[in-house]
């Protein structure tokens, strides 16, 4: 039996739905707010994977550029999101989502 | 074998993704993160990205997920502790979940012809062609996105800075 | 791929690997000799013959010394730790030419894998060498150890940044990523006597390039993090025998890289004169003997860079690498591309 050269474009986007919901199960079920952080991460790259497969199905460039723009996005939240998660730690003394839900010190 | 290559990396992505759920410890979280972006490269390889797949491990694997990683050792996070109250979140939230990816499967089903396939090799990764619509086309959102980099630094500065 | 394009890809892995190895363990040697030569004193002699099998000494002392792990390090990554600084530290012979382009059996014969992203492939490798450092310095639970791996790792990512910059320079003087398509631009002569380096017009590049290499291997000048004066040993100061060999080798490779691709992108790579009255399998070989020559030299030039100058103070080390290197390298990017503009309008 020959093997296959070929994988479906549904199987990348199964994927990617997988990998999404995935990280939207770890946005919500973990209490450290660092790992929180992450599953958006994790988020962000189930829908790069889209993107790239998307822009082979239909032979354009575009949604790459998307996905660079996407990635570049990411670092500036992620850069801000863990200043703001260290500034709160120095006030808290907490990584807890849970011990983070006032707004007065 | 090119078919088995893909089940290969998908399951290490998923495999991966899974873990960063399971685990308690941040550290070994943010590693599964990075070994999650480190399959979805080769994937990105296999549909002939080869550019989007060299900037992923270079800017996502080898520089965002050092942050995380530094900040996971500055901070000395430790283990999670489990309250009661993720108990009710758990419970309305992992149906909705499933509901959830259902609808998202079931949409991107439908943007696509439905014996689409993917040939590896079929698609020449063209970085020059990237380059080419990046600073023609999409030049304004290049210059934008610069200036958000140069906020996102001067608010980084700002926030995390000891204030003696 | 047909399956003995597959099995003589990995007889060529097999070699490669083993001379980079080989050569890891006497560039150990070489500065050893040289470095005391530049100090009026003899180096390694009582082990064989000029003591050139000090490297075989040294690997049995290394294979043969108690492994000890402190306790409360995270053992998994304590003992994962030096395994992936070695490999990223190898990774990146995979795509570097050493010689031009010959086929035998559907392979090529001198370079492992002629990817279009080549030059990509090795700075993606390169960032991912930084995870070795940082989570040895942090599993191995201890002070010196966290506070050396954070020093080492944060000079390697700012460092990173100048080398990718000083880098465009040449990508844009010869229009591809391949590692190939670079050498190859560079044959020819500028007026009929110079060649056709990219050494002559990218100058300050190629010395961005060498000084934001050399800190991102962690070597004198830039070896504050490792220095035994300093911070005892920096992150590897837990580890003991073969996982210390393995950093040791790791700083090693990475020189030796860093040799390759200045050789391949500044000094033109395998091409110096070949001769045409030799025979057919001298002149197929005569190229790689060019290409071991650049990267001697620029091996020596590492080791005499260490045996002369000293050492930066860390704050002195990272202001010189964001408020010098990136902007004398983006002056660099903006005077080639103008220049380039100029010249295809």
């Amino acid at each position: 039996m020959r093997p296959s050269a070929v994988v479906p474009l549904s199987y990348f986007l199964v994927l990617s739905a997988v990998l999404f919901g995935l990280g939207v199960a770890g946005f919500l079920f973990k209490r450290n707010v660092i790992t929180v952080f992450m599953s958006v991460e994790l988020m962000l790259n189930a829908v790069n994977l889209t993107f790239v497969a998307l822009s082979y199905a239909f032979r354009q460039l575009d949604a790459q550029v998307f996905v660079f723009f996407v990635m570049v996005v990411a670092a500036a939240e992620a850069v801000v999101g863990l200043a703001i998660i260290i500034a709160v730690f120095r006030n808290r003394a907490s990584l807890n989502v849970d011990d983070l839900d006032q707004l007065k010190l | 074998m090119y078919a088995v290559l893909f089940f290969v990396f998908a399951g290490a992505a998923v495999g991966f993704a899974v873990n960063l759920l399971v685990q308690r410890h941040p550290i070994y979280s943010a590693l599964s993160l990075i070994g999650v972006m480190a399959s979805l490269a080769s994937l990105y390889l296999m549909l002939g990205a080869e550019f989007v797949a060299a900037v992923q491990v270079i800017v996502y694997a080898g520089a965002i997920m050092v942050l995380f990683v530094f900040v996971i050792m500055l901070l000395n996070a430790g283990e999670e502790v489990r309250t009661r109250r993720s108990l009710v979140v758990r419970q309305i939230g992992a149906p909705l979940i499933v509901l959830l990816l259902g609808l998202i499967t079931t949409t991107l089903y439908r943007q696509v012809p439905a014996d689409a396939v993917v040939r590896f090799g079929d698609f020449p990764g063209q970085t020059a062609g990237i380059g080419r619509r990046l600073f023609l086309y999409y030049l304004l959102p290049f210059e934008v996105v610069s200036i958000l980099i140069l906020v996102a630094i001067i608010g980084a500065v700002t926030l995390a800075r000891n204030e003696t | 791929m047909l399956p003995s394009a597959i099995f003589y890809t990995l007889i060529k892995i097999v070699v490669v690997l083993s001379l980079v190895l080989l050569t890891v363990a006497y560039a150990v040697w070489f500065e050893r000799k040289v470095v005391a030569h530049m100090q009026s004193r003899w180096g390694p002699t009582r082990v064989g013959p000029h003591g050139l099998l000090q490297p075989l000494a040294d690997a049995i002392k290394l294979l043969t010394k108690e492994d000890i792990m402190p306790s409360g390090a995270f053992r998994l990554i304590y003992l994962a730790a030096p395994g992936l600084a070695l490999t990223t530290a190898l990774l990146a012979f995979a795509v570097i030419p050493f010689g031009p382009s010959h086929t035998a059996g559907g392979v090529e014969l001198f370079q492992i894998a002629d990817l279009d992203i080549g030059l990509l492939f090795i700075l993606s490798v390169g960032s991912m060498g930084v995870y070795g450092i940082v989570l040895a310095g942090w599993s191995s639970n201890s002070k010196y150890s966290l506070l050396g791996g954070l020093r080492s790792s944060a000079q390697m990512i700012s460092y990173e940044l100048a080398m990718g910059l000083a880098l465009v320079g040449v990508l844009l003087m010869s229009g591809s990523l391949s590692l190939r398509s670079i050498v190859e631009s560079q044959s020819g002569t500028f007026w009929g006597v110079l060649p056709r380096w990219n050494i002559f017009p990218q100058a300050v590049g190629f010395f961005c390039y060498l000084t934001a290499a050399i800190a991102e291997t962690n070597r004198l000048p830039f070896d504050l993090p490792e220095a035994e004066t300093e911070l005892v040993a920096g992150y590897h100061t837990e580890y003991s025998s073969m996982k210390f060999g393995m950093f040791f080798m790791a700083e090693y490779a990475n020189m030796l890289t860093v040799s390759c691709l200045a050789t391949v992108l500044f000094f033109g790579g395998w091409q110096g004169p070949v001769p045409q009255f030799l025979p057919e399998v001298v002149q197929m070989v005569l190229p790689l003997l060019w290409f071991a020559l650049k990267v001697l030299g620029f091996l020596f030039l590492y080791v005499w860079i260490r045996g002369t100058l000293p050492r930066f103070r860390y704050d002195q080390l990272m202001s010189f690498g964001w408020k010098v290197l990136v902007p004398v390298a983006l002056a660099n990017l903006a005077i080639t591309s103008l220049v380039l503009a100029i010249q295809y309008s």
